[in-house]
């Protein structure tokens, strides 16, 4: 039985404090007046006094920004009457875009991390619905990382609706603000189904659903455990539930896509959106429990997990990034080819302000997955998993990042002290709930039909 | 030279038992020629010491070239040679026009990695149309497995050894007809 040693502990509290003290730092910095936004904007358009490369960063957002919309007289200081009124508008937009930041970059690591414990209960109940051989053995790491979900997808909901409630003009989500709503002709014809009591409503039917699915699979796996022998009747249910939860997530899970991604930018949409933030999720999840098995192996508590099983997780690491590619480059060919302007418009802001990130991730989610992960003999050595796994994860971060930041912080972005904060705020909270959860329960399941296949497995 | 063109035939019914067989035989560093089988038989290259397969960096060096015959065409075909509109996309540049040409970058390269690796496995194992099979004996097509080993000097203690791994009928076959 595995406990969690107080290192762990400590280091997860750490983390969290570190992470708390991040976000703190990224409020305190975030709400300026208008006056010191104007400031800033004045100091930047004279490209003078670039000391930090957050500034070097926001200079060079700002001019982009001030090409597409204004003049170039906009940095001017000399400008006239009516220069000087979108002078104050641009200012009092730049000054939203910073309130958002701190929200946002919270939100981005919330749902990274809620996404992995959801990418691993889906790939559990795919595992458990299809009756894998090979598995069975991984089973308990699986419903520790899924721990995670409940207090996981709170969060990202609470953070998504605080961000409304709390403070003035700084919602991740624009449609939540009846002064946005006032003037948007496109997003009043979607507010009967993007308002905030539906938008709850539907939360809490996904969380309910999943958590639910959880808490008896989980119970179901440890009842198994002390069954008699040749009682298969608790491993019969959580097959059963497992097939109807699969059918339940993949609904929910491309409405959760479209509710808690892809409406920060109500106006647009793109019909895969779902399938791409699963692969995304499912790609995340199977390279957490490769590194969870690892590190648990590695303090000798899964002597029965063998090479073979993480060749496996490394292989469906290296399928998964490839799915994920295949369904990012899917979305991005079809709206590059028709160029309609209010699809394109996505990925011209994306291509223009996150240009490092955009393209990054493309590198760390594909390129190196795939020649890192290609070899057979790779994939079942420990520590190469482990850092092939670190870069999948930090794609995945860029990628969700990429995903909600053009919409609420625009070219204000920068990563640093709130973004990684949050990463540490709610990665130290994931490990310490993850393995508070493994802890509870013996990590090799027993009387589980195919628990001998799993031990012989060998590929 | 005599000695060496006379083989022994062992035959097994039973995949396990020739497992076992194999390792046996391997143990008392006997020389496994060849074995014939219904089946592929998971593990049976490993005991039989063969080394690791290389179709897989074939495999690689064909998908590169597939990528590289993919794009060296499309740059000639959409570019060079006949550039035309489609969809106001650049037609003067390769690399801005390139989300197009990845469907067709992925293809070639499946296309070559498949196919040039299946002529590999081919011609690396002299299989070719109309090749007469190698099989010794016919029943290795249906339910029966085949062991061939170079006979040594004491050939009546090797098949003593393999009728007691198992073996349901050992012959001595002299190849040079």
């Amino acid at each position: 039985m595995y406990t969690i040693s107080n290192r762990l502990k400590t280091f997860s509290i750490i983390l969290i404090v570190l992470g708390v003290l991040g976000v703190a730092y990224g409020f305190m910095t975030s709400h300026k007046s208008l006056e010191e936004v104007k400031i800033m904007l004045a100091d930047d358009g004279h490209g003078g006094g670039h000391d930090v490369p957050t500034e070097a960063h926001v200079v060079a957002g700002v001019e982009n920004h001030a090409d597409n919309t204004h003049d170039i007289g906009a940095h001017d200081a000399t400008a006239d009457v009516d220069q000087g009124v979108h002078d104050d508008e641009h200012a009092a937009h730049v000054q939203e875009r910073l309130a958002k930041r701190p929200w946002s970059a919270m939100y981005v690591a919330a749902f990274f991390f809620m996404m992995i414990s959801l990418g691993v209960l889906a790939f559990y109940a795919i595992n458990v619905a299809a009756q894998s051989g090979w598995s069975p053995l991984l089973n308990r790491v699986m419903e520790g990382i899924s721990a995670y979900l409940l207090p996981g997808a709170i969060i990202v909901v609470a953070i998504a609706v605080g961000s409304h409630y709390i403070g003035h003009h700084n919602e991740i989500f624009i449609w939540m603000n009846p002064e946005v709503v006032a003037d948007d002709k496109l997003i009043q014809n979607k507010s009967s189904y993007l308002n905030i009591p539906w938008f709850l409503i539907r939360a809490a039917i996904f969380i309910a659903g999943w958590v639910g699915y959880r808490h008896f699979a989980r119970k179901f796996s440890i009842a198994q455990d002390t069954a008699e022998p040749g009682d298969k009747s608790n491993f019969k249910k959580s097959f059963r539930i497992a097939a109807g939860f699969l059918v339940f997530f993949i609904y929910t899970e491309s409405i959760m896509s479209w509710d808690w991604v892809m409406s920060v930018d109500p106006h647009w949409f793109s019909t895969l959106f779902g399938w791409y933030v699963l692969s995304g999720m499912l790609v995340s999840g199977v390279t957490v429990i490769a590194m969870v098995a690892i590190f648990l192996k590695s303090l000798g508590h899964l002597p029965l997990v063998n090479d073979s099983h993480i060749h496996d997780l490394a292989k469906y690491m290296f399928g998964f990034s490839v799915l994920w590619t295949y369904l990012w480059f899917s979305q991005f060919m079809l709206i590059w080819y028709a160029n309609i302007p209010e699809e394109v418009t996505y990925f011209v802001t994306r291509i223009e302000d996150y240009n490092l990130p955009f393209f990054g991730m493309l590198v760390l989610n594909f390129l190196f997955p795939l020649l890192i992960l290609m070899n057979s003999d790779y994939k079942r050595i420990p520590w190469f998993v482990m850092m092939c796994g670190v870069l999948i994860l930090v794609g995945h971060y860029v990628d969700i990042f990429v995903m909600i930041m053009p919409a609420t912080v625009g070219d204000q972005w920068f990563i640093g002290i709130p973004e990684i904060g949050s990463i540490l705020l709610f990665g130290g909270l994931f490990l310490l709930v993850v393995f508070s959860s493994l802890a509870k329960a013996p990590l090799t399941v027993k009387n589980n039909p195919f628990l001998k296949e799993s031990e012989h497995f060998h590929y | 030279m005599e000695e060496s063109s006379k083989v022994i035939h062992a035959i097994y019914t039973d995949d396990d038992v020739l497992m076992a067989a194999v390792k046996k035989v391997r143990a008392e560093r006997y020389h496994i020629e060849e074995i014939y089988t219904p089946f592929p038989v998971h593990g049976l290259d490993k005991a039989m010491g063969l080394a690791p397969t290389r179709l897989a960096i074939t495999a690689f060096i064909y998908g590169v070239i597939g990528l590289v015959v993919a794009t060296v065409m499309m740059d000639y075909i959409m570019i060079e040679d006949w550039p035309q509109n489609i969809g106001g996309k650049p037609s003067f540049s390769y690399i801005e026009g390139m989300p197009a040409f990845v469907p067709i970058m992925f293809e070639l390269t499946v296309f070559f990695s498949a196919h040039l690796m299946v002529i590999t496995f081919y011609l690396r194992s002299k299989l070719w149309p109309f090749k007469e099979a190698e099989n010794p004996d016919v029943r290795t097509t249906d339910d029966h497995f085949l062991m061939e080993i170079s006979a040594g000097h004491n050939i009546d203690e090797q098949f003593d050894i393999l009728r007691n791994t198992g073996a349901v009928e050992v012959t001595l076959i002299d190849k040079a007809h």
